[in-house]
């Protein structure tokens, strides 16, 4: 038997979600997974992205007009028990009532399975965990991380055609999130599931997903790939929402940008332009200050061991973030220069 | 030094209570052993009281072990939905429910009964059967279920559990057998506990609702105080201990098991 069912494709046809009080969670969401897609919602709380996860999962219906296809098939008016999604929630719902065993094996039991398969298949997946010591414990008994492991084989032992994970990882600590995170990605790609990842973290957002939905106000900010979505953001939102980004304000005359700090030329640049952004990476210290074609003051300096991380005061509302590789100290109010590739640059 | 007194003054505190609420009891089951109470117990100790109390109140007994059974049956049934229900619907309704249903507590027995007697006391074939008895206890006691039973359900992330449930498959009922009921069971035992003890000793209202054939335990025993021997009261409070005793017992031991494996898997984690 294969690990889970044949991947499933799913589509979202015009869904929307007004609560009873009134309140727009979701403005019309059309969006089709594919296969075998691991595809992760991303944005602050209240953006949309855990009713959306609820509506695919059949936990809310959608607004009438709205549907939820399968593969093609509408599910929309099934309940979560008949869809065969598997959920893992931000507080794991594990049933206190059984021990881990009883709740890895529950979903089974439910679809009559004999009890030496169960027995079987629970073995299985506490082995694919690697928590068959837990096998007998309680609940109670675990700490945060083993709990997420239990949901997570819990959820994948009744060979689900989806699994959807609404922030998993959120009630943990950091560096437990960072074990967790690869094990999942792990997981996901071994398994070639389809996978619905809900989070508000960007790193979680960026290491997981094939595709990365940025959502605001209820409404899609933009659709796509880590990549696309870092280096070219939609809009001003994503480009703050996910990573560092600096902002130069100023004045666009024949390609060149000029700013309290400098002057920076870059042949692409729309004459309308007041307004420049670019990633930290996309910034260095200049080696001889004296000739850069940006200068500024260096506000504060932190050594993060690999490199600093530096904030350098241009005159803007805002310091620049810049980061030097340098093996010196740097001093407050010391003055620097600055050296931008034009490749990062960005007008939005 | 100072501990030490400290301790001797509030063990011998506690002593002073225990007496005090415990001499009564044993003054009163040795009345009811005794041949002749005022004489004291130099006259001897006999078993005639207790026998004479269980031939002619027997059938209270066996009344009130009934009526308080399915009171208990009625609170389970009623109960435990109801609590369900305003625990999942947090509506400014269901809070006023929440509120509406401790008012028989509130109300005086007496009034409850009046009230009962007042709409219902026409209907013949119902006032002089104990079920009458039964509605009223059922009234003042599905309060203490749905309270107990709700305060568990309350403490418990329902909503998630049972979403939890439901995503591995389990429709609504395989959801409220497996994970509804084994997770609100302290407080059904509670609940149960509370109800039993309750229906078991009720004489407020019952004294209002009984009719000559339908005499529960407690209304049986102040009849008996107040027409009888002393001895044969007191007798009567000795069996009424005796047999409420072991139902207590009975419906703490039915919690018991899960404790002790609950310890015992405490003990092996350490």
């Amino acid at each position: 038997m294969t690990e889970t069912n044949a991947p499933l494709a799913i589509t979202l046809r015009n869904c929307a979600k007004t609560f009873a009080d009134g309140t727009r969670a979701l403005e019309p969401l059309n969006l089709a997974i594919d296969a075998g897609e691991t595809v992760v919602f991303l944005g602050p709380s209240g953006c949309g992205k855990t009713t959306t996860l609820r509506i695919i999962a059949g936990l809310e219906e959608p607004d009438a007009g709205g549907a939820v296809l399968f593969d093609g098939t509408d599910v929309t008016a099934l309940p979560i028990e008949r869809r065969n999604v598997g959920m893992v929630f931000q507080s794991y719902a594990l049933f206190p009532n059984m021990s881990v065993a009883e709740n890895i094996g529950y979903g089974l039991k439910i679809r009559r399975m004999p009890a030496a398969q169960i027995r079987a298949r629970v073995a299985e997946m506490l082995g694919m965990m690697r928590i068959e010591k837990l096998a007998d414990r309680r609940i109670d008994q675990l700490s945060g991380g083993q709990r997420q492991r239990v949901a997570l084989a819990r959820a994948l032992a009744v060979r689900p055609r989806a699994l959807l994970l609404d922030e998993p990882l959120t009630a943990l600590d950091a560096k437990l999130r960072d074990t967790l995170r690869l094990e999942i990605d792990t997981l996901l790609r071994s398994l070639q599931i389809t996978a619905i990842y809900v989070t508000h973290d960007q790193a979680e957002a960026m290491a997981l997903g094939d595709r990365i939905v940025v959502m605001e106000h209820g409404r899609v900010a933009q659709i796509g790939s880590p990549r696309e979505i870092y280096q070219k953001p939609a809009s001003r939102f994503v480009a703050e929402f996910i990573g560092t980004m600096n902002r130069l304000t100023g004045r666009a005359e024949n390609g060149v940008f000029s700013c309290r700090a400098g002057r920076i030329a870059w042949a692409d640049l729309p004459a309308h332009a007041t307004e420049i952004l670019f990633r930290p990476e996309d910034i260095r210290l200049a080696e001889t200050p004296e000739q850069a074609s940006l200068r500024g003051q260096v506000a504060a300096a932190f050594f993060l061991g690999d490199r600093t991380r530096l904030f350098v005061d241009v005159g803007e509302a805002q310091p620049l973030v810049v980061e030097s590789a340098a093996r010196r100290d740097f001093s407050h109010g010391e003055a620097v220069g600055l050296t931008i590739d034009p490749r990062g640059l960005l007008v939005l | 030094m100072r501990n030490r007194l400290l301790f001797s003054l509030q063990l011998g505190f506690t002593l002073l209570v225990c007496a005090f609420l415990i001499v009564p009891v044993v003054l009163s089951i040795l009345a009811g052993l005794t041949v002749n109470y005022f004489v004291g117990l130099e006259s001897g100790l006999t078993l005639r009281w207790v026998i004479a109390v269980w031939d002619g109140y027997r059938d209270t007994i066996f009344l009130s072990i009934g009526i308080s059974l399915a009171c208990l049956a009625l609170t389970l049934v009623l109960g435990i939905p109801t609590a369900y229900v305003l625990a999942k619907r947090q509506s400014a309704l269901s809070r006023a429910i929440e509120e509406l249903l401790v008012m028989p507590v509130a109300v005086p027995g007496l009034a409850t009964a009046l009230a009962l007697i007042v709409t219902y006391g026409s209907l013949q074939g119902f006032r002089t059967s104990w079920t009458f008895i039964l509605v009223g206890h059922v009234l003042f006691t599905l309060p203490f279920m749905v309270r107990s039973v709700l305060a568990v359900l309350m403490a418990i992330d329902l909503k998630t559990l049972e979403e939890g449930a439901a995503s591995l498959g389990a429709g609504f009922w395989r959801r409220f057998r497996d994970i509804v009921l084994p997770n609100c069971r302290a407080g059904i035992l509670a609940g149960s506990l509370m109800v039993v003890t309750l229906s078991m000793g009720e004489f407020n209202m019952t004294w209002l609702l009984h009719t000559p054939l339908t005499k529960t335990l407690p209304v049986g025993l102040a009849d008996a105080y107040a027409s009888l021997r002393l001895e044969i009261g007191s007798a009567y409070t000795l069996v009424f201990f005796l047999m409420i005793m072991p139902l207590l017992i009975a419906l703490q031991l039915f919690a018991q098991p899960r404790l002790e494996k609950f310890v015992a898997e405490d003990d092996k984690n350490d």
